[in-house]
């Protein structure tokens, strides 16, 4: 950034272009529209990739933004789709409100341990996530039940979306209904990372010794971003286990947690979009691969994992960002 | 007199069998600008380290005026007015100077826990913070990223944030640590600039910038108090010249 070509801009204003809704932006939203026309038969993958998608986003919360790394996030996943699944099952088959309840059990279990979470850091604070994933998995194992174990959850039937939108065969209302919950979600996260909240949560990620030094607490944020990041991982689980209408160990176990971390660094963490590119390029590499390959389909991923880190530091969006600011400071 | 600003009694701190305080019994008054000097490992940085709660002191106890802040953590005593700077800077290198000066203000005015409303809202917020850089000759530079700063840059934007949490007391760890000479000055003009109402207390090992700006001189030596007292006191007491004579030895 030139500091002679924003000379005469005000603080207000600078804040404002921070905060405004690129081209970019718009475009990468309105192609979210084309798997209607262009892959209609494949609305299935992309109601998956929505999901995906808005966990990713959960995750880039606390990953990218306050530097929170976790090894355990399904767990928040799993949780909201279980919550989802028996939701429907015990009480009725409406979505909104079995997606809000599966966002709610999330968040709460998601807060209770933000406790902990909040006064750890480094290889301690992975550790804890690591183990607050096998707990969650083991519970969800046992209560076989509650959860049909490793039979996975049968009996989840939903009802039409606002009484009309029926869950067909194809996909349509799945997707749409991934889509709208994705980008409402997404807005507000955005809405939260131009905050003054999300300005200390930055702060945090940059420096959390000097955080103190300037009067912030960072526990209260960290507990409250967690929060936060773990009713979203609910809110796409519970998504999951509607447009799918099963829940399976699958959807809570460490696999799951450490796809999302692949996803976010891949795609390139703190930016918002690192997690969707992110779970675009994670779920179509592994619709394409594992058509060839079923087995080795994490090999070309390995590779592509290793290939970024090593020479995209802040991953693929970080790589493009250097790049086109390159080219704007070229020698003309 | 009136109560101290600051003061600490019989502060003292341990590691193993190193003391690194001793006995320490300060009082700062309000407005002074205190300098604070001694050989390396006096035990300076810890001692300001104590008194922000970055370390906790095995024995005595903090006032900041007549409020004990002895077991009180960091943040809280920022809230209170009790805020210093680092010896290495100590930033947030991929927040632009602007935004790490408005994300102090925001703190201090407990705007901090909103997010349902954009920085663009906080139109006071974000102009107090370029106030500030601009008082510090800093406006020229509010938009750029901390890490693009020039060092001497930096080490002003250290103060800059320092500022924005409206510090009563203010205490300065080597605020001109690897600034060259003539960089230093200014950036001495610009410490001694600030509000009379701010009781500053610095680190710092350049004599001749001690002498020019502060108003009273604390002298440590291992862990300890060796005298308290004005510049004229301080440049004419043979102890003085005895442990700097000493210390020259090691260059």
């Amino acid at each position: 950034m030139d500091a002679a070509a924003r000379a005469g801009v005000t603080p207000q204003q600078y804040f404002r272009s921070q905060a405004r809704w690129t081209p970019l932006e718009i475009a990468f939203w309105l192609a979210a529209f084309l798997p209607f026309i262009l892959f209609p038969t494949h609305l299935s993958l992309a109601s998956q990739i929505a999901i995906t998608a808005l966990f990713a986003l959960s995750l880039d919360l606390i990953l990218g933004y306050a530097g929170i790394v976790s090894l355990g996030h399904a767990a928040f996943f799993g949780i909201g789709a279980y919550a989802a699944g028996l939701f429907s099952k015990y009480v009725w088959g409406e979505p909104i409100t079995g997606l809000l309840f599966a966002g709610f059990c999330a968040g709460l279990v998601g807060f209770a341990s933000s406790f902990i979470v909040a006064r750890f850091k480094h290889l301690t604070l992975i550790m804890i996530t690591l183990g607050i994933g096998f707990l969650v998995h083991e519970v969800a194992n046992a209560a076989h039940w509650l959860t049909g174990g490793t039979d996975g959850l049968q009996g989840v039937r939903m009802w039409p979306i606002f009484n009309y939108f029926n869950f067909d065969l194809w996909g349509y209302t799945g997707y749409s209904y991934a889509l709208a919950v994705l980008f409402i979600v997404f807005v507000l996260s955005r809405r939260l990372i131009n905050s003054p909240f999300g300005l200390s949560l930055r702060g945090i990620r940059e420096n959390s010794t000097r955080m103190a030094a300037i009067g912030a607490d960072s526990r209260a944020h960290i507990r409250k971003i967690y929060t936060i990041s773990t009713a979203i991982a609910g809110l796409a689980g519970g998504l999951l286990a509607q447009t799918t209408e099963t829940v399976s160990l699958g959807s809570i176990d460490f696999q799951r947690s450490a796809d999302v971390v692949v996803m976010l660094v891949l795609g390139g963490a703190g930016r918002l979009y690192g997690g969707l590119l992110g779970a675009i390029i994670f779920m179509v590499a592994r619709d394409q691969f594992s058509g060839i390959n079923p087995q080795f389909w994490y090999f070309p991923m390995g590779l592509l994992l290793v290939a970024v880190v090593m020479f995209l530091p802040g991953g693929i969006l970080g790589g493009l960002a250097r790049l086109t600011a390159r080219w704007r400071n070229r020698p003309s | 007199m009136t109560t101290p600003v600051l003061s600490t009694h019989k502060l003292n701190k341990s590691f193993g069998s190193l003391v690194v305080a001793r006995d320490i019994e300060i009082a700062l008054p309000r407005g002074v600008r205190y300098a604070l000097i001694g050989p390396n490992g006096a035990g300076k940085t810890t001692l300001i380290n104590l008194m922000t709660g970055m370390l906790r002191p095995d024995t005595g106890a903090i006032l900041l005026g007549e409020e004990d802040i002895t077991k009180l953590e960091p943040q809280a005593r920022v809230k209170r007015g009790l805020v210093r700077t680092f010896q290495i800077n100590s930033l947030f290198p991929d927040l632009s100077a602007l935004e790490s000066v408005t994300l102090a203000v925001l703190e201090r005015r407990g705007d901090a826990p909103v997010w349902w409303r954009e920085l663009p809202a906080y139109r006071e917020a974000a102009d107090e913070a370029y106030d500030i850089l601009k008082s510090l000759s800093l406006g020229d530079h509010a938009y750029r990223t901390t890490r693009e700063l020039a060092y001497g840059q930096q080490r002003l934007l250290e103060i800059a944030l320092s500022l924005a949490t409206k510090p009563h007391v203010l205490l300065l760890d080597e605020p001109a640590a690897g600034v060259p000479k003539e960089e230093s000055e200014g950036l001495f003009a610009a410490i001694a600039g600030l509000s009379g109402d701010i009781t500053i207390l610095f680190i710092e090992h350049d004599m001749d910038v001690v002498f020019r700006f502060a108003s009273r001189i604390i002298v440590m030596v291992s862990g300890g108090i060796l005298l308290e007292g004005t510049p004229q006191e301080i440049a004419s007491d043979p102890r003085v010249r005895e442990v700097y004579l000493g210390g020259a030895h090691h260059g």
